[in-house]
């Protein structure tokens, strides 16, 4: 029985051990993977109850995503990110699937909190699926494993909140320079060669 | 800066569910990032509106005439009664909910107070307050309010998140135009003095030197001369563009923004190519002005009568050059005056003649009263009756599509003639999805005056249901040009363009006529009029071309 084994009490090989962890993790994907358009269901739900309960309603009922750009890229960001979650996490793969959500949540009136917080709610989610099953250690153990994930989802999102607001900064403060330097060479301030006419050029990328 | 910095107690109280209230109680929560500064005190003397000082939307003390209530009042009263549109729009509204989620700014900013129907609400609220018997007894039953410092916050905050588009107004069964309820909004927050500044100082500007910039004939001259440099190192060709000559066939007006801001540059160097060329092959004769040199009317968002007072150098210009009528170049929010509002307000003129092309003979009976032609149509039937000799390989390292712009869709129905355009002159053209162009076209988020650089965030997520289908199209086909015909669009798109598909740039239509256009005596034309190489045509110029690309 898995979940009376402990590895002080039956002497098992460090080898075994990680044998029978994997086992267990495993056994809690194979949980998650067959619960998980529930699972989603209540992620999403969590995930935009952040909005206006008439917006949230909004994002949850218009599929069309032209329609509902902030409900769609929301839901495939996070069925993308539960795919991942059950897999190794593959930074690529996250950041295409965070990056969509965070960029929004990023210009609207959010805190940095609220705005990345959605994604320990996947926590709440699993530990209220999971119930008693938690009460076995080394189902517990595994759990505790896959929380660590998304802790590191978390800070994932952070980074990507970080770099999108310093974007919006970076594009105001770009616009207002070029514009002031139209503004200098209009009034003959700036002296410059032929040719060397200031462009608006894209930041990064 | 430091009371700014939340406490640790704070930031361990993460909320995810805002409280469910009734939108009257909800305060409004002013936010950086989401306004516009307050106009300049010395902009707002200028064309004489009231109450002019200094004010911040942040503090609590918006320097507010004593008498705020009675102007504010008085001035719905008045407004009630000339325009019959806005007194039926204060009645009829069954709230259905058709608009509620049409508008960009709800869409992108899921603020509730940004559903067309509640912005309107801000309004018939006080409305029905002031001016309804069943308002005046029942009060909140009715959704009735009274007018208060709070309530007039409010109005502000949110008549200046609206870009006036009108997609809302599309699906409004009752063919409610929320446009026509946020000018009549922003005229009365007008009446005490409360605009934006990048609204009142270029209104300022263009009644002083007649453009919204400020720039005084001579620089208009030296900028667009600049640009004759720069078509001649391009093409080997140099043009010759005629000012304020009298006695011309047609009189061009643009908005100044394609004289001084990337992209829109390009744009005035297309225009002033295909003259060029008209002219050497057909001796097509048509002058700039450098009185008449802004079509933009921010006076559009101020009121009707400031409208008047910019619109009017058009017609004043014409008469004193004596030309037989207009031709525009591409913009928004010009046309939406011109088409729908300089007939009765500063027409109908009887000094010119009804617009015919002297090239192909097609008269514009669309135009036989304003004497006013869209440059998109001018062209596309130069087009269509083979008038232009065309190389569109020259942009085939574009992959366009197409953004209506708000105004000349849904504001005068132009929604061929560009596309028409663009599929002559380029080989590479995809559509959008269906529910976002055309009249269901989607805001570029920055309209009506907003393409401020400190609403950012107002901006970006307002072109969010834009970009989110540029991002589509990017995606399925590659596409990495994004064309419109506005002036505010060209100067907003790229910056939305940078934060959600980087990989995109904005053009006008014109940039991309004149590069397809042979020109007579030109030399072999291996860049665009970027001064980017034209792949599968560098010539010799290349290193110099890629300093310059590389800037």
């Amino acid at each position: 029985m898995l979940n009376r084994c402990e590895c002080e009490c039956t002497g098992l090989s460090q080898k075994k051990l990680t044998i029978l962890g994997v086992l267990v993790e495993t056994e809690l994907e194979k949980l998650i993977e067959r619960e998980k358009p529930t699972i989603l269901k209540k992620w999403f739900d969590i995930a935009i109850q952040s909005y206006d309960p008439d917006t949230a309603k909004f994002l949850s009922n218009q599929k069309d995503p032209f329609a509902n750009p902030v409900g769609s890229s929301t839901l495939k960001g996070l069925q993308g990110l539960l795919d991942q979650l059950l897999k190794d996490l593959d930074r690529k793969a996250v950041h295409s699937y965070l990056d969509p959500i965070i960029r929004i949540r990023a210009v609207q009136a959010f805190t940095p909190s609220q705005a990345t917080a959605f994604i320990l709610s996947l926590k709440q989610v699993l530990r209220e699926m999971l119930d008693k099953k938690l009460q076995d250690p080394k189902m517990a153990k595994a759990f505790m494993s896959f929380e660590s994930k998304i802790d590191r989802l978390c800070l994932m999102a952070f980074d990507i909140y970080m770099e999108c607001k310093e974007k919006i900064y970076q594009i105001s403060a770009n616009e207002t320079r070029n514009r002031t330097f139209r503004t200098f060479e209009r009034a003959g301030l700036l002296s410059e060669k032929k040719g060397d006419r200031p462009k608006i050029k894209k930041t990064i990328n | 800066m430091a009371e700014e910095i939340p406490k640790p107690e704070e930031l361990m109280q993460i909320k995810h569910r805002p409280p469910k209230t009734d939108w009257m109680k909800t305060p409004t929560n002013i936010r950086k990032g989401m306004y516009c500064y307050a106009s300049n005190p010395k902009s707002v003397a200028y064309v004489d509106l009231p109450n002019a000082r200094e004010w911040n939307p942040m503090e609590d003390d918006w320097k507010l005439p004593d008498n705020w209530q009675e102007i504010i009042h008085d001035g719905f009263k008045e407004r009630l009664e000339r325009f019959r549109s806005f007194k039926v729009f204060m009645d009829i509204c069954v709230r259905c909910g058709a608009c509620a989620d049409k508008c960009h700014y709800f869409i992108g900013t899921g603020d509730p107070k940004n559903m067309p129907v509640l912005r309107a609400e801000l309004l018939r609220s006080v409305y029905r307050n002031d001016f309804t018997r069943a308002g005046k007894i029942l009060g909140k039953l009715n959704g009735a309010r009274p007018m208060s410092l709070d309530v007039l916050k409010e109005w502000w905050y949110y008549l200046f998140q609206c870009s006036e588009c009108r997609r809302c107004s599309v699906f409004c069964p009752y063919g409610i135009d929320t446009a026509e309820i946020t000018i009549m909004g922003r005229e009365l927050l007008n009446l005490i003095g409360l605009n934006i500044d990048w609204i009142a100082t270029p209104v300022a500007n263009c009644y002083r030197t007649g453009n919204h910039l400020g720039i005084q004939p001579h620089a208009f001259k030296d900028m667009l001369n600049f640009f004759v440099d720069d078509i001649e190192d391009i093409t080997g060709v140099k043009v010759e563009p005629q000012y304020n000559k009298k006695g011309a066939d047609i009189l061009f007006i643009t908005p100044s923004g394609d004289v001084f801001a990337d992209p829109g540059t390009y744009t005035c160097m297309g225009y002033m190519i295909l003259f060029h060329y008209l002219q050497e092959k057909y001796g097509f004769d048509i002058t700039w002005s450098t009185y008449a040199s802004e079509g933009g009317n921010f006076g559009f968002f101020t009121s009707h009568e400031t409208m008047k007072r910019l619109n009017a150098k058009m017609y004043a210009e014409a008469k004193r050059l004596g030309v037989k009528w207009i031709l525009g170049g591409e913009c928004g929010h010009m046309w939406r005056v011109i088409n729908q509002y300089m007939d009765t307000m500063n027409g109908p003129t009887n000094f010119m003649e009804e617009p015919v092309s002297p090239i192909t003979g097609t008269k514009f009976e669309n135009a036989k009263s304003t004497k006013m032609v869209h440059i998109t149509e001018f062209t596309a039937d130069l087009i269509k009756h083979g008038k232009l000799d065309l190389d569109p390989s020259r942009n085939n390292h574009m992959k366009v599509t197409y953004h209506d712009s708000c105004n000349t869709s849904r504001g005068m129905g132009i929604f061929d003639e560009p596309r028409y355009v663009i599929q002559n002159v380029c080989n590479h053209f995809y559509e959008m999805p269906a529910n976002t162009i055309r009249e269901n076209t989607f805001c570029c988020g920055s309209g009506a005056g907003l393409n401020a650089g400190e609403d950012m965030e107002l901006r970006l997520a307002g072109g969010l249901p834009r970009a989110n289908a540029v991002k589509y199209v990017h995606d399925k086909h590659g596409v990495n040009m994004l064309a419109c015909i506005c002036a505010i669009d060209r100067a907003a798109l790229p910056a939305l363009m940078e934060y959600w598909v980087p990989e995109v740039d904005v053009t006008g239509i014109h940039e991309m006529v004149a590069n397809a256009l042979n020109l007579p005596g030109q030399n072999e034309r291996t860049t665009d009029l970027r001064g980017e190489d034209i792949p599968g045509m560098e010539g010799e110029t290349e290193v110099e071309s890629e300093e310059e690309a590389n800037e």
